[in-house]
């Protein structure tokens, strides 16, 4: 009886991940199916159009690889910066350990917060105003804590015996971080940068909040230009009323998720390359 | 300049990088706290708090953020449903039952699924679940609480189920072996003695999820629709705070205006909200590691 | 246990290790340390340790793992500052100059005592840039030339330049172990030092490479101050000119090592190198 009731048990668990990737399946086939058919190069080149089958995501995909770009640019030295700190300079410092606690909190606040505080920080006080450059600053703040964690996993990979070797040549804590820690952890802190990237490259809230508008009639030439980016397109589509424009949608879904898993597949590229060296 | 003060600097700009996340922490208190307390000079917060009609973007003006409030914990609370037992069940069959190889795949297709961005997911609630719920359900709007909260449902069961299987993985073994020695099945195991150890790390787990459906935007502001409402009725449309703030956001409000301020009234509840919730969490958790440290 | 006093050995009348003991064995004092006491957070790690290291000869540690005789090797250029929770009391001094000043400049002390690990630890750069490394963080070189002629010199001196020599800019990795300890010997003395910290530096060997590291260190002396830590006891007795023999913490008996071998002075002592425990 009380075997019958494991095996059912089991069974239940099985069924709520197999109904998970079932959902999953599901959401993938209908985006297929309504945006595949849409997709060629002049959905990429177009602009955005009163027109559904004449619009296209150029200025939204250029908009995203700038601020993309600037937020990687922006994200990647304050954070490895700030690991370096929490992990090699800070241990056991109750400034350090308050640092922490704040960053396992900030990691879980709302996008959508983060935004407000782009808008009154970056876009007013700052008179950043709507550019690529506000966008930016808003999204490398959401993409800090995981650029933390991850370089602080990696710098935590560094065999010790590789810093005491630096230390007794005379090498100074800096020096021994900066030429023998940082590169052995480049690999990792890559991959976490990445990741954290493709997390930041579906955020949309944000850039609403901010003021990104919906239709720009240009793609950037400078962080300073106004822009817009895939997501809020995509949501400017799927809220209008006609099929078409929905079908717009979910081609430009499929647009932002091939970056997103080519992102993903460098990342997983590197790590892997990054673990057959260690085992040399 | 000596290598002893180059060092110092360096140190020093370090701890500031590392800082600028406390800065990031007061940057929001300080932006939110600034426009509500405006806000609340023309609005008594109490009206604010307790009031039952929301229409700042009307010509009759209402501050009443209850309607937002409501529709929030609606659409959370329905993703809960889902989330919660779904994910704490692949927790446990993730951690006391698959093989290692089996595990290996299933656990970054469960990344993908809390990688996916929301406004995809948006989508799918829009164009695939509603109509779907709408076969059986007729009485179902084309906007409503019940699809999105759903669709978030599975967004949030990621976190779910890989928070609450590390910390049943804590467990120690020697407490599993305890009970199998006993007679008990491994269904009896994890029911009543990996579960109740790995309480307070559920919990944060569970908390922490919440926390994720209270500040989720996208998905119901494609699919829930922007009618403040008070109602618990998960059929008919309504708006949550997320989705009022990206509505004000799209349109062009002055800023000074009360309704530019609105936005950052409703934002600081959010926070307050999310916040308290993020260090209960931090606080299980830290609690749960020392106890199996 | 607790009387025992270790003492500086008597120098008169050394008779000279096989006959091929390159320095006198009263050179000076290059090392005097005094009631060293080490601890672990709250746990003591060395107890009372005095010992005066005398300028180009070989000393070598000895005594069961745990005893003390690495952490003591890494007091001496301070390597042990880098773990959190460390505390030293009494006195290091090398050529009469505290080490444990607070004006001390850490760095500057490393640069004139070198140290070897146990676990070859290359870094995973080429094989000319691990040597390079100490050089160029220190500034002590100012052209290619000189940097060039400075790598080749250590690699030359650490006996692996031959085998290395078509191969610079490949992998330090790829060398085999005894190849890769014999860089990382490369590697210290490329920056020159005065004194050579090595730390079981053949353990991790097999017989054959554990011999080269051996006359390698023979060789070395006429330049250098060696100690070196070691858990063989054949070892010490073959590259050794004194041995200190480490026990708990404590430093039980120090002499020449043709006298620690034949006539430990300490019963302690005797039972150990005679295999009796430990």
């Amino acid at each position: 009886m009380s075997k019958q009731m494991d095996l059912l048990f089991q069974l239940a668990s099985l069924l709520t991940l197999v109904v998970a990737l079932a959902a999953l399946g599901a959401l993938v086939f209908d985006i297929l199916s309504d945006g595949a058919s849409r997709l060629s190069w002049a959905f990429l080149n177009n602009i955005a159009s009163r027109n559904a089958d004449q619009a296209g995501v150029y200025h939204a995909l250029m908009g995203t690889i700038w601020v993309i770009t600037l937020t990687g640019a922006l994200a990647l030295p304050i954070g490895v910066a700030a690991a370096i700190y929490l992990e090699e300079y800070g241990t056991r410092s109750r400034a350090a350990h308050f640092i922490e606690l704040n960053i396992a909190n900030l990691a879980a606040v709302p996008s959508i917060i983060y935004g407000l505080l782009g808008l009154g920080l970056f876009v007013r006080l700052m008179g950043m105003g709507q550019s690529v450059m506000a966008g930016a600053a808003t999204l490398a703040l959401l993409a800090l804590p995981v650029v933390i964690l991850s370089t602080r996993e990696a710098l935590r990979t560094v065999p010790s015996s590789i810093r005491e070797g630096s230390y007794a040549l005379g090498a100074t804590k800096w020096q021994t971080i900066w030429n023998q820690v940082l590169p052995m952890a480049l690999p990792g802190v890559l991959t976490g940068l990445i990741l954290a990237l493709s997390r930041a490259i579906g955020e949309t809230a944000p850039l609403i909040t901010i003021g990104a508008l919906t239709y720009i009639p240009f793609a950037p030439d400078s962080v300073w230009s106004k822009f817009t980016v895939l997501p809020i397109q995509i949501f400017n589509w799927v809220s209008r009323p006609q099929v078409e424009f929905k079908t717009n949608a979910a081609a430009a879904i499929l647009v932002l998720l091939v970056l997103l898993l080519s992102m993903n597949a460098i990342a997983i590229f590197v790590r892997d390359r990054y673990q057959r060296q260690g085992r040399v | 300049m000596s290598t002893r003060t180059l060092e110092w600097i360096i140190e020093r700009l370090l701890f500031l990088c590392a800082a600028l996340s406390v800065l990031t922490t007061a940057g929001i208190i300080a932006v939110l706290a600034f426009e509500t307390y405006e806000f609340l000079h023309e609005v008594p917060v109490l009206e604010f708090l307790t009031g039952t009609e929301w229409t700042p973007l009307f010509a009759n003006q209402r501050f009443g953020v209850l309607p937002l409030v409501v529709g929030t914990m609606l659409v959370s609370s329905i993703a809960m449903v889902v989330a919660l037992p779904m994910g704490l069940l692949a927790a446990i069959y993730l951690s006391e039952y698959a093989p290692s190889g089996f595990r290996r795949i299933i656990k970054p297709v469960l990344e993908i699924l809390a990688g996916v961005p929301t406004v995809v997911y948006g989508y799918f609630a829009l164009t695939f679940v509603t109509p779907l719920l709408q076969q059986f359900l007729p009485s179902l709007s084309g906007f409503n609480a019940l699809s999105p909260g759903l669709v978030m449902g599975l967004m949030i069961l990621p976190l779910v189920s890989s928070l609450s299987e590390d910390a049943m993985r804590a467990v120690p073994r020697g407490l599993r072996e305890g009970s199998y020695a006993l007679g008990a099945t491994r269904m009896q195991t994890a029911l009543k003695v990996v579960v109740p150890a790995a309480f307070s790390g559920i919990t944060a787990a569970f908390i922490l999820a919440v926390s994720r459906a209270i500040g989720e935007t996208m998905i119901v502001a494609i699919a829930a629709g922007q009618q403040p409402r008070l109602t618990a009725n998960p059929f008919v449309p309504i708006e949550t705070m997320t989705a009022y703030i990206v509505q004000v956001s799209l349109g062009d409000t002055p800023q000074g205006t009360i309704e530019y301020r609105t936005i950052f009234a409703v934002g600081m509840l959010l926070f307050l909200m999310t916040f308290g919730l993020n260090l209960v969490s931090t606080w299980l958790r830290q609690r749960f590691r020392e106890e199996y440290a | 246990m607790s009387g025992v006093s270790p003492t500086v050995p008597s120098l008169s009348g050394v008779a000279k290790r096989g006959g091929q003991s390159p320095a006198s064995l009263d050179s000076p004092v290059k090392i005097a340390v005094d009631r060293l006491n080490f601890y672990y957070g709250e746990k003591r790690a060395l107890d009372g340790i005095s010992i005066q290291i005398r300028s180009n000869l070989v000393t070598a540690f000895i005594g069961p793992s745990g005893c003390g005789k690495s952490t003591f090797l890494r007091t001496l250029n301070r390597m042990n500052d880098i773990i959190p929770g460390t505390r030293v009391e009494g006195t290091v001094e090398i050529d009469n100059q505290p080490v444990y000043d607070s004006s001390l400049d850490v760095v500057a002390l490393r640069r004139r005592v070198g140290m070897v690990f146990q676990k070859s630890n290359p870094f995973p750069k080429s094989i000319f840039e691990n040597v390079a490394y100490g050089l160029r963080i220190n500034g002590l070189t100012t052209s290619k030339v000189e940097m060039a002629d400075r790598v080749e010199e250590s690699l030359r001196q650490a006996a692996i330049w031959e085998e290395v020599k078509d191969r610079l800019h490949d992998s330090a990795l790829a060398l085999s172990g005894g190849q890769q300890q014999r860089l990382c010997i490369a590697r210290a003395l490329a920056i020159r030092p005065e004194i050579l910290l090595m730390d079981e530096p053949a353990s991790a060997l097999d017989p054959i490479a554990t011999q080269r590291i051996e006359e390698l260190i023979y060789d070395l002396r006429k330049t250098y101050t060696i100690v070196i830590v070691t858990h063989n006891m054949q070892q010490a007795a073959r590259v050794s000119d004194f041995t200190a023999f480490f026990w708990l913490g404590r430093l039980v008996e120090f002499d020449r090592t043709d006298k620690m071998f034949t006539a430990p002075a300490e019963k302690l002592t005797e039972d150990y190198v005679t295999g009796r425990c430990g």
